[in-house]
């Protein structure tokens, strides 16, 4: 379940003789990563990592230190025998100290680079463990974390789930017609970004089926009692019934051009199954790109947009108006994981700001495509684009384009510094500050709360700078 | 919480002091496949070592995620060049795995040691590198040969141990580079100091401290680490060890190569800094003025504390405090401490203690304090809960389970950027003990406020509770 990836030396791919060998301030995470993450957003499952116990550890930390919320992964833990002799025996007695321990009903296994590369069927191990285990459903996805990045392991991750609960040999569905439910895909986003589109699917009166939603169990109460797994999630019953949808809504520029060269996402896997139909959008930030996915849903659904979302858009062109001589002509440098950086940069491009750099550690190849259909082609000459970027080489580039501001994730926060400007924290990961998950991007209301907060760093950057400190704009 | 079971494998790994059960603590095992475990891999412990040398390279060979993970992660400070900051990988491919990455290694080090100048190169290796059975240590002669900078292999391949091995083999980088220099001659009144890593600035305090007692500091390994430094360490009359679960090899190497002698401390809290400080000062008896002056500045520095930990006792009187960290070592120093601001520890666990750790923890440990070796969340939940703590100390990875439910807690782990050493240490750790202990908002986290007596009647109305 690799996705398709354009040929190296094509001459639409986008790829760049590096300059140098080593990734130096990586602007990625590993595959694996994603395929946890994705994994948390399904009600009672449990990823487990099948490699060494650091893997584990590491993410958790790094998925931790984001959300602020137990993020527990368990290992296969192998030794030095284990890497010699295979898996098989400490892959199942993880899985079933996972069951022993937490009750899952579902257990998520991602492979890593070392079980991958000693050649460990997982597959087959874990057929032999359901021979005679009477436990959770057992989903596997191979994960190398030399194949691609984080954004990677999740969409493979949520593929697999779906793949699993929704096998080709099923029975060919009975679809209701009164009841439309969607399904929705909407890659990686914040906490607050899921809960927004919940919002919209309620409002619009249409049931919907996201798939991840970890927005309830990594942003969760205080507890009275310990949960060994925290409440919320996409029900494993509601993935079951995907085949039944009436629609698939999958967002991520990027991941629509690599469905449509041959990756079998969750999207196209139901499609090409069961005949649901699968709508592709770029993650709708900013208006443009929310009137197409509001445009969508109401096209889908055959319902008109809901009144309160034409008020926001309003509202928002409103206020693009009140400051856009602060934002206009501006330069940003952008980065973070492809979908998000190509949303993001029409977001900045439609009030003004021009992406000057657009980077991404991803390496789909089809970056540079997806940006050039989203931007404006007035604005398109003016953006560098790369992607397999670390922040070593953005940082050299960006300081030749003397930017206004950085948009991204906290990683950039030491490059923001060293070239004195401000960063506009968004994405993933937010590690310096609290409240990272619950950042809304998308929607009316996500490019509102984004806007102000530009607008506003731009302004404290002038006020500081001044000699006086102006009390009005 | 009796709805959090143990698993059977782990029940040795429990101890409870007072129970009927004999003390045969299982410890020093690789951790149980499925159990969540919180410790990390063999490549974690030798990046935590190395990490601190500040002018140095340290290049990550595998894949990205071992690089991107540990970016900029710890609190370790330098005073001077800031490499150790950086994150470099080999970031190996899918046809590197397959064709292998030598090459690769070798192009990555020439270029980044003609980028930076670095004074030495650690190149570590993770799982993968192991399994494609890359010759690091030849890649590293030969690009030693052609920089003639130290190129040292750090063999931590992440499934070969546990973390504990990790220290072993950043020991042996350590002492790779300590062998190279050529004569060692033995200094007058000199320590290296080992196993203190600068976190938020402590390696500073020490310093100061031995500086003021008229004793010479050759090397602190590896805390504001410079390559130079450390290889003078061979120098030094005395080995001072602080973290011994990941130093103490080194040491040991040292004093069978070097008859550098040792010495364990801790300079966390007062009474363990003092006794640290005499024990050194006692060490080189013949200068008394050394033990006159360390003797004012324990009293002057105490004076100085004092106080303040008097005010905030008050508060914290009777609390009850849980620990969770890396080294046992660390514990004995924090029940110490602990217990000068009138805190008891009803929970007390490590990542890689040994057996005569456990034995001297329980020895320190009132009746009934739970005694754990590598736990993992649901368990320090369930003892959290059982003995309803007060405060939780660990790291980051501890930090959820402690405040979802409601418990106040304090980072002692690499990652902080407060010092905790010493003296003014010992005021910094009871500040953000007092802090979050005595925090308001644990009394609207639900499992606090259930536990609260019912408002006085008439009150009870105004509020619509849960």
């Amino acid at each position: 379940m690799t996705p398709h990836r354009p040929d190296k030396n094509s001459p639409d791919s986008n790829r760049h003789d590096k300059p140098y060998t080593a990734t130096q301030n990586a602007c990625k995470m590993c595959t694996p990563l994603g395929a946890a993450l994705a994994f948390q957003g399904i009600e009672r499952c449990v990823p487990l990592l099948h490699g060494s116990q650091g893997c584990s550890t590491y993410m958790r930390r790094y998925l931790i230190s984001h959300f602020k919320e137990p993020v527990d992964i368990a290992s296969s833990n192998f030794t030095e025998e284990t890497a010699v002799f295979g898996g098989g025996a400490n892959l199942k007695l993880a899985v079933e100290n996972v069951a022993r321990q937490y009750s899952p009903d579902m257990i998520g296994i991602a492979t890593t680079c070392l079980s991958e590369t000693i050649g460990d069927d997982v597959p087959m191990i874990l057929s032999e463990l359901r021979n005679n285990f009477k436990g959770p459903a057992l989903v596997h996805v191979s994960t190398p974390s030399y194949t691609g990045t984080h954004m990677d392991g999740f969409h493979q991750a949520v593929a697999a789930v779906v793949d699993r609960f929704n096998p080709a040999h099923k029975k060919a569905p009975y679809k209701p017609k009164k009841k439309k439910c969607i399904n929705l895909f909407p890659g990686m986003l914040s906490n607050s970004d899921i809960r927004h589109l919940k919002e919209i699917f309620a409002a619009f009166g249409i049931p919907v089926s996201i798939l991840p939603d970890y927005s309830d169990r990594l942003e969760g109460p205080s507890w009275q009692e310990y949960q060994a797994i925290q409440e919320g999630g996409t029900p494993i019953s509601a993935i079951k019934k995907m085949d039944m949808g009436t629609h698939s809504l999958e967002l991520g520029s990027v991941l629509a051009l690599s469905a449509e060269k041959g990756f079998s996402s969750a999207g196209a896997l139901l499609a090409q199954r069961f005949q649901v139909p699968c709508t592709r959008l770029p993650i709708p930030m900013g208006v443009k790109a929310s009137d197409r996915f509001f445009e969508a849903l109401s096209e889908i659904t055959g319902k008109p947009v809901p009144k309160r979302y034409q008020k926001q858009k309003w509202r928002l062109v409103d206020a693009y108006v009140d400051g856009n001589k602060y934002v206009s002509r501006k330069r940003a440098v952008i980065y973070g994981e492809e979908d998000f950086v190509v949303s993001m940069a029409g977001f900045l491009a439609e009030i003004g700001i021009i992406p000057v750099l657009c980077a991404s550690g991803g390496r789909s190849g089809y970056f540079k495509q997806a940006l050039a259909e989203h931007l404006p082609e007035t604005v398109l000459p003016h953006v560098i684009i790369q992607d397999d970027m670390d922040f070593a080489r953005m940082e050299k580039t960006a300081r030749a384009l003397s930017p206004d501001l950085v948009v991204g994730n906290s990683k950039g926060y030491a490059m923001a510094r060293r070239l004195s400007v401000p960063l506009v924290r968004v994405g993933f990961p937010i590690h310096d500050r609290i409240g990272g998950a619950r950042i809304l991007h998308i929607g009316y209301k996500g490019a509102q709360q984004l806007y102000d907060t530009i607008v506003n760093t731009l302004l404290r950057t002038r006020q500081t700078a001044s000699e006086v400190g102006y009390s009005y704009m | 919480m009796s709805s959090i079971s143990v698993l059977k494998a782990r029940e040795k790994q429990i101890f409870t002091k007072g129970e009927e059960a004999p003390f045969e603590m299982s410890c020093d095992t690789k951790s149980l496949a499925g159990a969540v475990s919180q410790r990390a891999c063999v490549f974690c412990g030798s990046r935590v070592v190395l990490y601190p040398i500040a002018d140095a390279l340290h290049l990550i060979h595998g894949p990205i995620g071992c690089a991107s993970y540990t970016w900029d992660i710890r609190g370790a400070l330098s005073s001077g060049p800031q490499l150790h900051r950086m994150s470099f990988s080999t970031d190996l491919s899918e046809t590197d795995i397959i064709y292998g990455g030598e090459q690769k290694l070798q192009q990555a080090l020439l270029e980044l040691i003609d980028q930076y100048t670095p004074k030495a190169a650690f190149i570590y290796c993770t799982c993968i590198v192991g399994i494609i059975g890359d010759d690091v240590d030849a890649v590293c002669r030969q690009v030693e040969e052609e920089t003639g900078i130290p190129v040292i292999p750090v063999h931590s391949e992440g499934f070969k141990g546990t973390k504990k091995d990790g220290y072993r083999a950043a020991c042996d980088a350590l002492f790779n580079l300590i062998r190279r220099n050529p004569a060692p001659a033995p200094l007058p009144r000199s320590i290296n100091i080992l196993g203190e890593f600068n976190i938020g600035g402590e390696t500073w305090i020490i310093k100061k401290y031995y500086e003021a007692m008229g004793i010479n500091v050759v090397s602190v390994i590896t805390g504001d680490g410079r390559v130079d430094e450390v290889m003078q360490a061979g120098n030094a009359a005395l080995n001072v060890v602080q973290c011994s679960g990941s130093v103490t090899h080194l040491a040991q190497k040292m004093e069978e190569e070097y008859g550098i002698p040792f010495i364990r401390v801790s300079y966390f809290g007062i009474e363990d800094t003092s006794d640290a400080l005499y024990r050194v000062a006692e060490f080189f008896k013949d200068s008394p003025r050394i033990m006159e002056k360390t003797r004012d500045l324990v009293k002057n520095e105490v004076n100085k504390v004092i106080p303040y930990l008097e005010t905030v006792k008050k508060d914290l009187e009777g609390k009850k405090a849980a620990l969770y960290v890396g080294g046992a070592f660390k514990a004995f120093s924090l029940i110490k401490a602990l217990k000068t601001i009138g805190m008891e520890v009803i929970l007390a666990g490590s990542q890689t203690g040994t057996r005569e750790d456990y034995e001297i923890l329980k020895e320190m440990c009132n009746q009934g304090t739970v005694i754990l070796d590598d736990a993992n969340p649901l368990e320090l939940a369930k003892y959290v809960m059982e003995k309803d703590a007060d405060l939780f100390i660990g790291g980051v990875k501890e930090r959820p389970i402690a405040y979802k439910l409601g418990i106040g807690f304090c980072d002692h782990n690499h990652e902080r950027k407060i010092p905790l050493v010493g003296f003014e240490g010992m005021e910094n750790f009871a500040r953000e003990v007092h802090e979050t202990v005595t925090s308001p908002v644990w009394d609207l986290v639900p499992r606090r406020a259930a536990k609260k007596s019912s408002p006085p009647a008439g009150k009870e109305k105004a509020y619509d509770t849960p």
